[in-house]
């Protein structure tokens, strides 16, 4: 058993940390997020450039052949430098998926991930279906060698930036069955797929995607037709793994700007960190972000594990971020006092940031209840 | 003790219900609805205002002499009740419950004549400039200066958080008018003009992001504003007083009205959210135990309300106590809020910058999501103003425990 860091890994968070140090001080982010575009562009090929973009993908594709720890590091950083780009829903999720098609399909569309010229979203969110990622009305029907894919997806999260889609679609069974769900590859431009594109509380941006007649090759389809539901859980999971390191970035900036806030701010002639109540709120934020990265670090590695396992692991580390999220988000803002209700301090977005992490794949109650069911 | 309306009081809530029904309009409605901060126009709460004045139900606390209703407890209470189970707006407090009761018990004949007519009716716009950026819940440290020019005041230095300044036509100051051991005793209870030359308003952004003149705060600055004397309330000096006694009234009000209609809009919003394969939000235990304890939580607050208000009516002042609605009232919106955002999962993410424009646009999955998550952020203002729930638990520790 080892927790420690290899010097590769380390030398990896220090390349994004002076990253985010030159490309991303809260003011830089400011008018990232301000503008028509919502994402930096340039930052995107510098992460290219770095190599970020290739973390989890074999040599023979191109990529650095790095583990779920190395993402997990640098969705971690991302996470302290409230990063919008979108690298955990064009490299994690999609890259998940990516990673697993067949050979045609990796030559043909990883490379240009990899060199930050296409962006990928992963459409699945459907307005009935909540967090069931078998509840899927989108339906592909199949005439001959073609499918033809009808229906709409709701809330996906860097569709706007985004070239390519991977959309999950039903291509048997009913709405909430998880055989008959296959996954496919859409080009935005496609005729049929409609967006309807806008920004979201945390600064990142989202569509509301229809697909009308899509006509799709079936060489866009991934994997078997109507047998992707195993893999769509094993991206989730993934991507939640991802997900928790991103958040755990964010309470450590919460938890410093809090400590360092209530040493300097001066009520009753004394720093208000002197007041104990503060000081108990304070503990408990802290132990809260210490029993969350413990969980972080706990499902990043157990996702080689068998489905049951790894589902466990996933939504445990889940539940345990979602409720530390809500209480460290709050409670820096209450520490803060009236600064801490302000747009201008980067208190408030990372609270934002960190409730919408919450609703992410899924909030608390739901992963609770999915890890009963599968204890 | 009983629960019981007799005839009289079921004849004045169907008053109440049918004044509702007349004034508080669908546009209105569809107005308020829009908002993420819980105000609106500054020409619907004027209307609003002036409606309930014509009624002669504007200012349900104020005693008769000064134009008050008369209610009995249980009217209030009904009337209350009934104005939240309809969503109206909420009266701006600023001149209604806040100077004008200080006004009353330590004003001038002159200031009361001035002034309260004028709150009473709405011509005059108030807002409150206590905090300052160096003092928050420590309130006595503030450092704007009112000198002694002779006949006027010369008012220097900056107040923060000013709800609605933006709209206001009248401040009531705590300004420092002199350097004593203890602070309490230099501070003076000052009526400014918001018009007088050298006052500059700033709007402040917070976390909801409602975009001007939709903004809930200001921050506003005073450079050599020239005051006059008359203006000053009570004795120079003596401003922590009356400020005290004012906070007793920002915190005396009742919660369980909103909390109760705050629960209902959750279980329409539950009832509306599909969980997949043809199930509901309404029908998930897990989801709907949490809004029951809410319920039972509320519940139990309000039986803490009619305790302390029907006392009361029997010629007790709201001591320390009113700090136990406080805690539990902001608390219980917080988490009413919380459970909101969580009800409509995905939906919680869409932002958008300026609610009150596009009304035509179609929304971004239901309606009244748009302004979930802004009221989420926006609500945890509640346990930091009005003296932070921190602050509000040293009160009790110490005044009612004798900690
Ligand atoms: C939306 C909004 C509207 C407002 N409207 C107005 C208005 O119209 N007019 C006006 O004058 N003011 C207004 N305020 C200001 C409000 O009253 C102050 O924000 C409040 O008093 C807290 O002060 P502060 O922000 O300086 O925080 P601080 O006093 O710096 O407090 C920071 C943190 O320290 C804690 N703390 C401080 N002292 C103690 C202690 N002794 N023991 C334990 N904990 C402590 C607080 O609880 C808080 O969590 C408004 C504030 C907000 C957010």
């Amino acid at each position: 058993m080892d927790f420690s860091f290899s010097e590769e890994q380390t030398l990896l968070r220090n390349t994004i940390q002076s990253f985010i140090q030159d490309n991303y001080d809260f003011d830089k982010r400011r008018e990232i997020i301000q503008s028509e575009e919502g994402m930096s562009k340039d930052n995107w090929k510098q992460l290219a450039e770095l190599g970020l973009l290739g973390v989890p993908f074999s040599e023979n594709d191109g990529g650095l052949e790095f583990g779920s720890v190395e993402t997990m590091i640098v969705a971690e950083e991302f996470g302290k430098g409230l990063v919008v780009e979108p690298y955990i829903q064009t490299v994690v999720t999609c890259g998940g998926f990516l990673r697993r098609a067949s050979e045609a399909q990796r030559q043909e569309y990883l490379p240009s991930l990899i060199s930050g010229d296409e962006i990928w979203a992963f459409a699945y969110a459907e307005p009935q279906g909540r967090f069931n990622l078998a509840d899927i009305k989108v339906s592909a029907s199949k005439n001959g060698n073609d499918y033809t894919l009808n229906g709409d997806k709701c809330v996906v999260s860097a569709a706007p930036w985004a070239q390519k889609l991977i959309v999950s679609a039903r291509t048997s069974g009913d709405q909430s069955d998880k055989e008959g769900i296959s996954l496919f590859i859409v080009d935005k431009s496609t005729d049929g797929v409609s967006t309807r594109d806008y920004k979201t509380v945390d600064g990142s941006m989202a569509s509301e995607i229809s697909f009308e007649n899509v006509k799709l090759n079936s060489s866009s389809l991934i994997g078997e037709e109507g047998d992707a539901y195993a893999l769509i859980e094993l991206v989730a999971d993934e991507t939640i793994a991802a997900l928790c390191a991103e958040a755990i970035g964010a309470m450590s900036v919460l938890n410093e700007t809090t400590v360092e806030y209530c040493k300097t701010r001066k009520q009753f002639g004394q720093p208000i960190g002197k007041f104990q109540v503060l000081q108990h709120r304070m503990v408990d934020m802290f132990m809260q972000y210490e029993q969350s990265v413990s969980m972080t670090y706990m499902v990043n590695l157990k996702l080689e594990e068998e489905d049951v396992e790894r589902s466990k692991a996933a939504s445990g580390a889940k539940v345990q971020i979602c409720n530390a999220a809500k209480f460290i988000g709050q409670s820096a803002v209450q520490l803060h006092g009236g600064m801490g209700m302000t747009d201008e301090l980067n208190v408030g977005h990372y609270f934002k940031r960190l409730s919408m992490i919450e609703t992410q794949l899924g909030n608390a109650d739901h992963h609770l209840k999915k890890y009963s069911l599968a204890s | 003790m009983d629960l019981d309306f007799n005839q009289d009081d079921i004849d004045f809530r169907n008053e109440v219900r049918d004044f509702i029904k007349v004034s508080y309009t669908q546009e209105m409605k569809d107005e308020l609805a829009r908002s993420k901060n819980g105000s609106a126009s500054k020409e619907l709460h004027i209307k609003w205002q002036k409606s309930l004045y014509e009624k002669g139900w504007i200012a349900p606390n104020w005693p008769e002499e000064h134009g008050g209703p008369g209610f009995t407890t249980t009217q209030k209470y009904i009337f209350e009740t009934e104005m939240a189970h309809a969503g109206a707006p909420r009266t701006i407090p600023f001149g209604l419950s806040m100077v004008a009761p200080v006004l009353m018990e330590f004003g001038t004949e002159e200031q009361k004549k001035k002034y309260l007519p004028d709150i009473l009716s709405t011509k005059v716009w108030w807002c409150q400039g206590y905090s300052e950026p160096g003092s928050g819940s420590d309130l006595a440290s503030l450092q704007c200066k009112a000198e002694d020019k002779g006949d006027h005041y010369l008012v220097n230095g900056t107040k923060i958080w000013t709800t609605l300044a933006q709209h206001a036509d009248m401040i009531f100051c705590l300004v420092r008018t002199s350097k004593t051991e203890k602070p309490q005793e230099g501070i003076s209870f000052l009526l400014i003009d918001m018009k007088s030359p050298g006052i500059d308003v700033r709007p402040l952004i917070t976390l909801d992001q409602s975009p001007s003149p939709y903004q809930e705060v200001n921050q506003v600055f005073f450079e050599d504003v020239k005051v006059p004397k008359e203006n000053l309330v009570g004795e120079e000096n003596k401003g922590w007083t009356y400020a005290k006694y004012l906070l007793e009234f920002e915190r005396g009000n009742s919660y369980s009205p909103s909390l109760y209609r705050g629960i209902q809009k959750l279980k329409d919003i539950a009832r509306d959210t599909s969980t997949g394969n043809g199930k509901y939000l309404i029908n998930d235990m897990d989801f709907i135990n949490k809004l029951n304890q809410c319920e039972i939580e509320v519940q139990a607050l309000e039986f803490v309300e009619l305790r302390i208000f029907s006392a009361l009516s029997a010629g007790q002042r709201v001591g320390p106590e009113s700090s136990i609605l406080k805690c539990r009232g902001t608390e219980l919106q917080q988490k009413i809020q919380e459970l909101s955002v969580e009800a409509i999962g995905y939906w919680s993410s869409p932002f958008v910058y300026d609610t009150f424009a596009n009304i035509n646009e179609p929304s971004i999955g239901p309606e009244y999501a748009m302004t979930i998550t802004p009221s989420y952020l926006n609500g945890r203002k509640t346990t930091i103003y009005a003296g932070s729930n921190e602050i509000q638990r040293n009160i009790i520790s110490k005044a009612v425990l004798g900690l």
